[in-house]
């Protein structure tokens, strides 16, 4: 069946109540009945949930074959627990048919590849997948597809039930002996820990696994103590160096920078650029550097942005510092001056993923943002992103928090270059759609600037500052004047992964592709 | 034109090929590609009709392309064909086979 | 092959970007920075075992890359070398709008390069006398020479300084205020105002020293070049800031243009703007700030 980005899903899929995507806000106003957990009693008083091992903390939790265990991903490339948990419940305990719910998976977690081949992981949720896993799953390799998820998506999910946890792992750079936990103080310190906070308290166990034990209580914790089943001592949770950056550096390339400064124009001549407006931009190269120009553009105005959200890193910390911007609500960190900032500079919050995105609570912090800065792996004359799919049909991205920005926000502004390599960035049909076009308003690119033609607003701030655009087809022919037009892609019929939309039905499939062989 | 010794042009930079042509009987191509699934046609294509181009009839050529414009590709080919044969410093056929 | 115009001897080159023409990322559309003209290099910028390659790379280049309104010049290597005669072959066939003759030190040397090009027009079938000169000073004879390389041939449009060898040879560094290269920089803008060609001023390479370039690129505009050598995107958009001419310049240019062209229509060759005695002589400069002008998005009119 079609659905609104024009995308075919499989009637298999939509089985259950699953929609297919029917465009921005379809579910509003809807209700939903939240799932609870069923999870074990500690009534009589205890000194310490200390156990020895992973395996020890998964036998007291009842693991079992078939399960489906969680993760977070706050210690992004630098992560071991994923592969630490794994390891003990197939190797150990013998576990088999078990699912991987992560916020995100990454580069960190090439070996689940394996268990993946060998049968043993049949089910993947997650935001992101990449590297090893990636191929494999792209290869058909994991039983069943792997449901992809927003940020927003994720706890939306967890809440309605329609993934349920039965072990929650919590990765934490410090815990006391019953499990408040904080992403500081440790030696593999990550800041925020606002995705795990669903899990934590939707999940029927929560076993905590932390390499810096600390005195009672841990305080104020991200994750309390009220929802721990276990507490778990290793040597080291992660890998410092990969978990944050000593600090995420302004790009210096001046294709970026040309970049930046177009995003920075667009922003400033919108109505929503005024005193107390919000801000979200990613760690991308041109993402991060439009904050430099916007700096400028807001002193010349002689006003301040009123609060910023997203994953953080050390620029914006510094507006904050620097007076420019009164809050930072944050749920992830990505450098080590926001690691250090969080909690303790005045005005830096933590909050959940479902606090920040989740498009079925009543607040989240997407819904009142004015502009989001976000990159993409592609972008078609529909103004669809992918961010998921590489131009090869292999999974090797994330939709994070990119769907949630994009559609909450009053203003999205995609940056990407025309081409990258051999690759057209603009191009006729996405691989796959994992925000959809509705919910895109302006394309800056190193070869122009591109409006979606369902904002004639912004068209008219746009030509009011006499900023230069132009369609995004003519865009999308310069870039394949440069590189040639692309050959289709071929696939099998093998549906590989489920994309869903934010707000539950599903947006695109992703099949296996057939790759091309020059002999 | 006549294979006469291995020769190479490119690197492995990003948007750039490296080629690798030896001596051989007939032409074989040894192709791996970062855009393989979609451009990979094109670039057999590109080889193929360069090398035909250059009268080059027995020719093994390995492409190893990192993104490379189809402009890069037929640069690399040719420079390593022109090498192979000791011929690339000067009175190259601008505009003649090589275009 | 993508056509590109006849070369303009006359037109705005406020910023000429260095760019290797062996590195395929770089020279397939440089030309998105804005830079009046591409500078791609076969000479340092090319290992001495890769000229070959540099010189196909260069070739597909400019028949395959649309550079639209930027102009393309090719830096060739030295008359010293044993690669620079089938660079002026490359450079033609392909359609370069013009070639940078390294290290010049005479007349002799423009000849000895425009004779090659003649050839190569010829052998190549360009129009003759299409691909245009410009020629690097580069040493203490070259910047002594600098009129008669300046008058050397048709085709020059300019010349340009190259300081890193010149400072070497006058044995000086490079100085905040300028005096290193105060003699040689007067010359060879002397040289060309007198030859009726344009002149460049040399490379700054020191990227993280922005406020030594911003100075430097000052000073440039107020000695009267027309424009720099620039390594880096980056420093573009300060070099056409500073270049770029006054409101008040704008006006005036407009005004004397219009007037011009009314009386001339009306058989008067001396008039007055804003009570100011305007003639001939005052026409080019008037329509160069206006080009300038225009460029810089500062005049939309129709009189250029």
């Amino acid at each position: 069946m079609k659905n609104a980005v024009g995308r075919d899903i499989p009637e298999f899929l939509l089985k259950d109540g699953k929609e297919v995507y029917q465009g921005k806000n379809y579910m509003d106003g809807k209700f939903i009945k939240k799932a609870s957990p069923t999870t074990r009693r500690y009534e009589k008083p205890q000194e310490s949930k200390i156990v020895g091992t992973i395996a020890d903390a998964l036998k007291l939790c009842g693991a079992k074959s078939g399960m489906t265990f969680s993760f977070h991903h706050h210690l992004r490339d630098g992560d071991y627990v994923v592969n630490m948990v794994m390891k003990a419940a197939i190797e150990e305990l013998g576990l088999e048919d078990m699912t991987i719910a992560a916020t995100s998976l990454g580069a960190a977690h090439d070996p689940i590849a394996e268990y993946i081949e060998q049968g043993k992981v049949v089910g993947i949720q997650t935001s992101g997948i990449r590297g090893r896993m990636g191929e494999v799953v792209s290869a058909g390799k994991l039983k069943t597809p792997a449901v992809i998820r927003s940020h927003g998506g994720r706890p939306r999910a967890i809440e309605a039930g329609e993934v349920h946890i039965d072990i929650a792992f919590i990765a934490a750079p410090t815990s006391d002996c019953v499990g408040n936990c904080r992403g500081i103080g440790g030696k593999s310190d990550c800041g925020s820990m606002g995705y795990a906070m669903t899990d934590a308290r939707y999940a029927d166990r929560v076993v905590v696994v932390t390499d810096c034990l600390v005195d009672f209580p841990n305080m104020p914790a991200s994750i309390e103590a009220i929802d721990v089943d276990a507490v778990v001592v290793t040597d080291s949770i992660g890998d410092p160096k990969k978990i944050a950056s000593a600090a995420a550096r302004i790009s210096q390339n001046p294709r970026d920078l040309m970049m930046a400064e177009d995003v920075a124009k667009v922003i400033a001549s919108t109505p929503y650029f005024r005193d107390g407006f919000s801000f979200q931009t990613g760690v991308g190269g041109p993402s991060l550097a439009a904050n430099l120009f916007l700096e400028k553009f807001m002193d010349e105005k002689g006003i301040k942005m009123g609060w910023s959200i997203g994953g953080i890193c050390g620029p914006m910390v510094e507006l904050l510092k620097k007076g420019k911007v009164g809050k930072i609500i944050d749920v992830q960190d990505f450098d080590l001056d926001a690691v250090r900032s969080i909690n303790r500079t005045p005005g830096h919050y933590e909050m959940s993923a479902s606090q920040y995105a989740d498009p079925a609570n009543k607040g989240a912090f997407v819904n009142k943002l004015d502009f989001v800065v976000l990159a993409a792996l592609e972008i078609d004359t529909d103004f669809n992103v992918n961010v998921l799919t590489g131009s090869d049909g292999v999974l090797r991205g994330a939709p994070g928090g990119h769907p949630d920005t994009a559609a909450g926000s009053k203003c999205c502004v995609i940056v990407t270059p025309l081409i990258r390599g051999r690759m057209a960035t603009v191009c006729e049909h996405v691989v796959t759609v994992t925000t959809p076009g509705d919910c895109v308003d302006v394309l800056v690119t190193d070869y122009g600037i591109a409006v979606n033609p369902l904002r004639p607003d912004l068209i008219e701030c746009l030509d009011r500052a006499g900023i230069k655009h132009v369609p995004i087809e003519e865009l999308k022919e310069k870039a394949y004047s440069i590189v040639g037009r692309p050959d289709e892609l071929q696939w099998e019929d093998r549906v590989v992964a489920v994309l869903e939309a934010r707000d539950g039905t599903i947006l695109d499939v992703v099949r296996k592709i057939k790759p091309y062989t020059a002999d | 034109m006549r294979i006469e010794r291995p020769a190479v042009a490119g690197t492995l930079e990003s948007s750039d090929a490296m080629v690798t042509v030896e001596p051989g009987e007939g032409l074989s191509l040894e192709l791996a590609s970062s855009v393989m699934n979609t451009y990979g046609r094109q670039i057999k294509e590109t080889v193929l009709e360069t090398l035909k181009r250059l009268g080059v009839e027995d020719c093994f050529i390995s492409v190893v392309d990192k993104g490379a414009l189809d402009c890069t590709i037929k640069a690399r080919v040719e420079c390593a064909v022109f090498r192979s044969c000791g011929l690339s410093e000067k009175d190259i056929p601008w505009g003649g086979e090589v275009r | 092959m993508i056509p590109r115009p006849r070369p303009e001897k006359f037109r705005l080159r406020r910023t000429m970007m260095f760019l290797s023409a062996q590195k395929p990322g770089l020279i397939k559309d440089a030309y998105i920075y804005g830079c009046d003209s591409i500078m791609l290099d076969l000479e340092d910028a090319v290992a001495e075992n890769q000229k070959d390659a540099a010189r196909f790379s260069l070739y597909h280049a400019l028949t395959s890359v649309d550079y639209g309104d930027t102009e393309v010049i090719v830096r060739i290597n030295g008359l010293d070398t044993p690669h620079w005669q089938e660079d002026v072959r490359v450079c033609v066939a392909g359609g370069a709008d013009g070639i940078r003759i390294a290290k010049c030190e005479s007349a002799r040397d423009v000849r000895t390069v425009e004779a090659a090009v003649l050839a190569a027009e010829k052998e190549f079938v360009r129009e003759e006398g299409r691909t245009l000169l410009m020629a690097a000073l580069e040493s203490p004879k070259g910047i002594l020479n600098a009129y008669e390389i300046c008058c050397a041939s048709d085709r020059m449009f300019g010349v340009a300084i190259s300081g890193g060898d010149l400072r070497k040879s006058l044995q000086t560094s490079p100085q905040r205020d300028g005096i290193d290269m105060l003699a040689a920089r007067g010359q060879v803008i002397l040289a060309a105002r007198a030859a009726g060609i344009q002149c460049f001023d040399t490379v700054f390479t020191d990227l993280d020293d922005q406020e030594g370039f911003e100075a430097e690129v000052r000073q440039n505009k107020a000695m009267g070049f027309d424009g720099k050598s620039l390594i880096n995107p980056r420093q573009i958009r300060f070099v056409h800031q500073v270049f770029a001419p006054t409101e008040k310049e704008v006006r005036q240019a407009e005004k004397i243009v219009r007037a011009y062209r009314e009386q001339s229509a009306a058989g008067v060759g001396v008039f007055t703007v804003d009570g100011k005695m305007i003639d001939i002589a005052f026409i080019p400069g008037a329509e160069r700030t206006l080009r300038l002008a225009k460029a810089c998005g500062m005049y939309g009119g129709d009189l250029i």
